[in-house]
């Protein structure tokens, strides 16, 4: 005796299979969407840009004529700015990584701290640009600095560098810090031999990945006010100096047509900047991570 | 075996009785926290600056301009002359029309993406499609305002002849195309981690794959999910550089979508990059527009952490 009735059951389920079919192909079709976005978006800059970009557009300085524009003093001044973020907020955020993984008992201070830095990883650049006017451009007198813009983009990146030391920092096993204290050693030595040592890769890649993000962040610069057509290159930390995607921004603005060639261009620079720190953070991650 | 000798004489004993009581070491072990706790409360120090600054100015401005002026006018002209008015609702409504042109745009595509990475995709192409999603967030948003600027509107210019150069479409539509890497992304994370088991145990009742992901993956996540798409729309509330390079800087309170808008982050950036000088109305007027984002942004946040904590199914 057949319990089952075969063709009602493929009737019933051809519709229920097709609608599997179709819906998957819809699915495909969405993240294609999103990759095809990129391509575009990178082909459209590149073909834009390319005749623009020669060895004079790196190495002449901004002018208002679209022929003559160059990106040198951007160049060097967003070059420049990371020499100032990278050890600001690296220090920063790895020390209160380890405080809050090492040393950080389970108290109220210590879970405010958790969840302020949780917080301050939503707010806005723009909020943080605001935050740097007026404290280290005005009451600091730090005026439209190197200085002021590197300390404030190193508060806009800190949380996430705090949090990508945190989960190196976490990844060390236990059983390797208690070896070191089982040989005698304290706690500021097991830290400082065991426990980094172990985390830096980690801590660099995320650490690379937070500083592209500075580096393409236009926001706060602009809100700070950063100058845009500079023709000398900044001497001092506290001089003026200007960046590349607040050159870029400029173009971008500007009504003549062939701003836009050379914005593009700007933009074929920004970018490899940012595929070249995340060859490193990637290459880091490949050859130096261990897995426990 | 009471104190064996080492070569040199000391013995072992003394040598740790030593090394207990040399002081460097002593005062490491005892300050490197307190300056750690430094660092770490730097952190905190920020969160004050933001608060204390924007509260500061923002009590400034309200010396000048009635409160309730600001928050229930739908006038935005703040250099028009002698009679300047301050009516946020009309950058809000611009902030907004961007925000939900993003959204309807990116969570479908999003989650689209999210599925199928989880639920369909080999975990080859899974682990080649996640990446370059992740190059997508990486661009920075300077790079989307000029892609929006100078290719999306001359399409969308095609299709709807009545858009203006600036408009609420093009931004909206790029804004979307931002945050998708970040809904497909963390809603993927929230889907991979719903267990196996769950999964087979539901085709083994004979459901489909898209059954499995609907009715059974979908609500396991759906907090993920939801936080996700939170998170990003507090994304697309603060964004900036998009909107300022292709929205125009006409706020107005109306439904349109194809004219000209300003958001409150743009309105920020066209008053920084011209020159309101220091002390004047407009000047104290960035402090209380960057409040308001600040505050919409913060809700946000709070709204994403309490729906993923409160709603998480723990398996």
């Amino acid at each position: 005796m057949r319990y089952i009735d075969d063709s009602v059951v493929m009737k019933r389920m051809k519709t229920r299979l097709n609608k599997n079919k179709s819906w998957k192909a819809l699915f495909l079709t969405g993240t294609l969407f999103a990759l095809l976005c990129l391509v575009i978006l990178l082909v459209r800059i590149v073909t834009q840009g390319i005749g623009y970009l020669d060895w004079d557009f790196i190495t002449s300085f901004a002018s208002r004529s679209p022929e003559r524009a160059g990106i040198k003093a951007a160049l060097i001044g967003s070059i420049y700015m990371m020499c100032i973020i990278a050890p600001v907020s690296m220090i920063l955020g790895v020390s209160t990584a380890i405080y809050l993984e090492e040393y950080a008992k389970k108290n109220k201070i210590n879970d405010f701290i958790r969840m302020n830095i949780s917080n301050l990883a939503g707010v806005p650049s723009i909020v943080f640009g605001l935050l740097g006017l007026t404290i280290f451009v005005r009451a600091l007198a730090l005026g439209k600095s190197l200085l002021a813009a590197g300390f404030t983009m190193s508060l806009l990146i800190l949380p996430v560098i705090i949090v990508a030391a945190q989960e190196a920092i976490r990844a060390v096993p236990k059983e390797q810090r208690e070896a070191s204290y089982g040989m005698g050693a304290t706690k500021w030595q097991t830290i400082t031999r065991v426990v980094l040592p172990a985390a830096i890769p980690g801590i660099l890649t995320g650490s690379i990945l937070a500083l592209s993000r500075a580096i393409g962040e236009t926001a706060p610069l602009v809100v700070i006010g950063i100058p845009v057509i500079l023709r000398f290159l900044p001497d001092s930390l506290l001089s003026e100096f200007t960046a590349l995607p607040m050159q870029i921004y400029d173009w971008a603005k500007r009504p003549q047509e062939e701003f836009l060639y050379v914005a593009s261009a700007g933009i074929i620079i920004l970018m490899l900047f940012l595929v070249i720190m995340n060859s490193i953070a990637i290459f880091i991650r490949n050859k130096f991570s261990k897995r426990y | 075996m009471a104190s064996q000798d080492l070569r040199n004489g000391q013995s072992i004993q003394d040598l740790i009785a030593k090394s207990r009581n040399r002081k460097g070491k002593k005062i490491t072990e005892k300050t490197m926290p307190i300056l750690l706790f430094i660092a770490a409360f730097i952190s905190v120090l920020t969160t004050i600056g933001i608060v204390f600054t924007l509260i500061f100015e923002t009590f400034e401005f309200f010396q000048r301009v009635s409160i309730t002026d600001y928050l229930f006018g739908t006038q935005w002209y703040p250099f028009s002359g002698n009679n300047p008015t301050f009516g946020v609702l009309a950058l809000i409504m611009g902030t907004l029309k961007v925000t939900v042109i993003a959204v309807i745009v990116a969570v479908p595509i999003g989650l689209a993406a999210a599925i199928y990475l989880s639920e369909y995709a080999s975990d080859r192409a899974r682990r080649s499609i996640k990446p370059v999603l992740e190059v997508l967030a990486g661009v920075p948003t300077i790079v989307y305002g000029f892609f929006a600027l100078t290719f999306v509107t001359p399409i969308l210019q095609q299709l709807i002849p009545s858009l203006k150069i600036f408009n609420a479409l093009s931004p909206g539509i790029v804004v979307g195309i931002m945050i998708i890497p970040m809904i497909a992304s963390l809603s993927e994370d929230a889907m991979s981690s719903v267990p196996n088991s769950i999964r087979e145990g539901a085709l083994a009742l004979g459901a489909t794959k898209f059954e499995v992901a609907i009715k059974v993956v979908l609500p396991a996540a759906l907090s993920g999910i939801i936080s996700s798409i939170v998170l990003a729309v507090s994304r697309a509330l603060g964004e900036t550089m998009i909107v300022s390079l292709a929205g125009g800087a006409s706020p107005s309170f109306d439904f349109s979508v194809t004219g000209s808008i300003q958001t409150m982050t743009a309105y920020i950036v066209q008053v920084s990059s011209g020159d309101a000088g220091y002390g004047t109305t407009i000047y104290y007027s960035i402090y209380a527009v960057g409040f308001t984002l600040f505050i919409f942004t913060l809700i946000m946040n709070l709204l994403a952490h309490y729906i993923s904590k409160r709603f998480r199914e723990e398996y």
